[in-house]
């Protein structure tokens, strides 16, 4: 921690997280929002920490931060910064940009008076994720957000420090997209200085920021016209470039890779393994793509390989290229079409988890004819025959949920449908609970109880079932809130719990709105929970003490009977929270 | 034995396995300083997040002249530290008969959310052989316990293993000065006199 502050040029030990942080401060951020979200987690954390233990106040650079209540607020919060000529940062995980998404629209529209950067990480292979394997990268191309993807520490430090020089220079929202591999790789970074804080200037003239007709259509050419400038700054970009080597060296003169992020790293160790000597372009700034860098690289070979995770969105912008500088290039990278076995063509790369290094090194060999000494077919033929136990994580001991999880089944009748949503309590889906029928993302146990609670089955046919619903108490601040007014407004009557522990458990036990405590330490007033549950009309409402079975039986047993929606709020603090 | 890292230009590569709270990423970062102490060009690999208990854990730390990916390749691990003999199986994607040296603690975690079949150390020992070039068995709680009265992470102990057999190279002294730098202080003198313990009861 006190590394990461130091102010002399040297080499120290960051996470690919901390190095961001590193970074930001370098560009001398004045304001950071952000809500939890692994693998973007750190970011905030250490944002925090280093307000709260006052580290941040003994240099000049001083920064406000704050956890908001989801990420769009996290993300508006950090355009009213860069709106007043500030340098603000947003950090979140990938399913953040999701609900942040409808503000970031507007927002790279409307450009910016300081500088803005917007911090996004995916999670390939699902490691801290429950519900989707996303790409993110397709943001960007939708809405004109540049975009800059780091492959280590290093480059998590100093991409972050240019994404703020590209904003303040263009007036733009810069997003920096790391996966999970690069958020939690460490490793030795060479620090700079840390640059002295802007202050605010008003510059929010009349008007300036307001998307309406006939305006927003001449911001969208303003911000077309913009991004051909970007373009060509990323053409010219050293993000962009071209790992050669001498041309008598290489033994495979038309055969390229194109790789970015993560992917570049595992194309490296592959040549290195293999002991190849390939050109190979490394893509740091991938929205707007270079695309000239691009067509040069590819013009003059036989084969390219596209290395890269998730999605083929680098790859379908290098076919498109390839069209017209070289129609018959042979282009690898994802199979063509799905199918269960990995490797169905030769060079090619899975399309479900995460790359590793070995996958790299497979295709590459397979293209270049290459072999490796190391059989991996055989090596992971011979793993899989391996009995390996299947382990789930478990609710620590002493969590309030078991109680909550072994009353709910006790309590409720055989055919109940159980509603799951997003944090520790997503657990009731695994063994030995085995209570949850859907989950799908932060505050939609409530939104889809309602759906299923409206259908009427006919009577003779089967006896309606009942809906009970759990939800953290940050998801309900966070995405709950107007799921719970629907249930009242349009007359639904499933049983919501509310976990009330008094922390955001999953992700680190950050604050939220119902704590008493900013994320920088302050007091603050707690929101109640009840408060906002009673002014959503809803009329049967207990709180009960999570750890209290009986108490907790007899209010389901009696919730469950009504015909509108009721709400009991389970309260009982993370064993982690100190009282 | 850094000199014999220098003479073949080889990577080192690391695996630590085991079950959330059993102190990996201590492991990692102790590691991670005396790589950095020693002027390796390194990466490390941790997964963080999941606050609850029990789940398997699995960091990587690969070092050398100059190292791309953080993550280690199927089979191509040095050195494997499981401190937890059930994860030594799940491990053995990274071991092989050509290089890879073993160091299992014999320790099993078996809780509640945990399925399959749960098989005896022997039998553990027996499949790893397959996948390893060097087995080594350690009780590495019993020792620690037997010698200091604390109940602490295997970690050091096995850690502490590997350095004096040389099955790392990386030397004690370097090895010392990143876990003074790394714990916190009210813990060093105990974490260097567990460090030093495997060169007594040998
Ligand atoms: C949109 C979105 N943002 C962030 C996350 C990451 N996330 C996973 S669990 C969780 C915390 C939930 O906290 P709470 O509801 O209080 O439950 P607890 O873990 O404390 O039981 C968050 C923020 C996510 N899955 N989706």
């Amino acid at each position: 921690m006190k590394e990461i502050l130091s102010n002399k040029p040297k080499k120290v030990i960051l996470l690919g997280n901390e190095a961001i942080v590193r970074g930001a401060l370098e560009a001398g951020v004045n304001f950071v929002s952000t809500f939890p979200g692994t693998p973007a987690s750190e970011i905030g954390d250490t944002f925090a920490a280093l307000k709260i233990k006052n580290q941040i106040s003994k240099i000049k650079n001083n920064f406000y931060f704050e956890y908001s209540t989801n990420e769009k607020v996290a993300l508006e919060a950090a355009a009213g910064a860069a709106f007043s000529g500030l340098k603000s940062l947003v950090a979140m995980k990938h399913f953040g940009l999701n609900v942040a998404s409808d503000a970031l629209l507007p927002v790279v529209y409307t450009g910016v008076e300081g500088a803005m950067v917007v911090v996004v990480a995916d999670d390939p292979g699902c490691w801290s994720s429950a519900q989707t394997e996303q790409d993110t990268r397709y943001y960007a191309e939708m809405a004109h957000l540049p975009m800059l993807e780091p492959s280590n520490p290093q480059e998590c430090k100093d991409f972050t420090k240019l994404a703020f020089e590209i904003s303040e220079k263009f007036k733009i929202p810069v997003m920096v997209r790391t996966t999970i591999r690069v958020a939690h790789q460490s490793a030795p970074v060479l620090i700079g200085k840390i640059a002295n804080r802007k202050s605010p200037i008003l510059k929010i003239t009349r008007g300036r920021f307001s998307t309406m007709p006939p305006r927003v259509l001449e911001m969208k050419k303003e911000l077309l016209e913009k991004l051909e400038k970007i373009r060509k700054f990323s053409d010219g970009s050293k993000l962009n470039q071209i790992i050669h080597y001498p041309l008598s060296n290489i033994q495979y003169p038309k055969f390229g890779v194109i790789a970015s992020g993560i992917s570049y790293l595992y194309v490296m160790e592959a040549v290195k393994e293999l002991g190849l000597k390939l050109p190979v372009l490394k893509l740091g700034f991938t929205y707007p793509l270079p695309e000239k860098t691009i067509r040069d690289f590819i013009k003059n070979f036989k084969k390219v390989l596209v290395v890269e995770e998730l999605e083929p969105f680098l790859e379908v912008q290098v076919r498109a290229a390839a069209k017209d500088v070289n129609p018959k290039l042979e282009i690898f990278g994802s199979p063509p079409k799905f199918s269960n076995e990995k490797f169905r063509r030769a060079g090619s790369l899975p399309k479900i988890g995460e790359l590793k290094p070995e996958y790299v090194l497979e295709a590459i060999s397979e293209i270049s004819k290459r072999k490796s000494q190391f059989n991996f077919k055989t090596h992971q033929q011979n793993f899989q025959k391996l009995n390996l136990i299947e382990r789930f994580p478990n609710l620590c001991p002493g969590c309030p949920y078991w109680v909550v999880f072994s009353v709910l089944k006790e309590a409720a009748p055989k055919n109940t449908i159980f509603g799951g949503d997003i944090g520790c309590y997503m657990l009731a889906g695994c063994p030995p609970h085995n209570i949850q029928d859907w989950l799908i993302s932060m505050g939609s146990s409530i939104g889809v109880a309602h759906g299923i609670s409206k259908i009427q089955y006919p009577k003779s046919n089967i006896q309606n079932p009942k809906v009970i619903t759990i939800i953290g108490d940050s998801t309900f601040f966070h995405a709950g809130i107007p799921a719970l007014i629907n249930t009242v407004f349009n007359k639904s009557n499933p049983l919501i719990i509310i976990l009330d522990n008094s922390t955001t458990g999953m992700t680190g036990h950050q604050p939220h709105p119902g704590v008493g405590k900013t994320g920088q330490g302050e007091e603050t007033r707690p929101i109640k929970i009840e408060d906002i549950v009673s002014a959503c009309g809803v009329k049967n409402l207990k709180i009960v003490d999570s750890m209290r079975r009986e108490d907790l039986i007899k209010t389901i047993k009696e919730f469950l009977e009504k015909k509108e929606v009721s709400v009991i709020i389970a309260r009982s603090p993370c064993i982690f929270i100190k009282s | 034995m850094t000199k014999i890292l220098n003479s073949r230009q080889k990577d080192f590569n690391i695996v630590i396995v085991g079950t959330g709270g059993q102190g990996l990423i201590t492991l990692l970062k102790i590691l991670a300083e005396a790589a950095m102490l020693r002027g390796f060009s390194f990466k490390t690999s941790e997964l963080h997040g999941l606050s609850q208990r029990g789940g398997s854990v699995e960091c990587h730390l690969r070092f050398g002249k100059e190292i791309h990916s953080p993550l280690v390749m199927a089979g191509k691990a040095d050195l494997l530290f499981a401190l937890e003999q059930n994860e030594a199986l799940r491990a053995c994607y990274y071991g092989s008969k050509e290089k890879t040296t073993f160091l299992v603690n014999k320790f099993s975690v078996f809780s509640a959310g945990s399925s399959g079949e749960v098989l005896s150390v022997d039998k553990i020992s027996k499949a790893l052989k397959k996948f390893s070039k060097k087995l080594i068995l350690l009780d590495a709680a019993d020792s620690v316990k037997k010698e200091t009265g604390a109940v602490i992470s295997a970690g050091i102990y096995m850690l502490g293993y590997a350095v004096f057999n040389n099955l790392i190279p990386l030397s004690s002294d370097l090895v010392l000065e990143a876990i003074v730098k790394t714990v916190p202080e009210k813990y060093s003198e105990l974490n260097k006199k567990v460090f030093k313990l495997p060169l007594k009861v040998q």
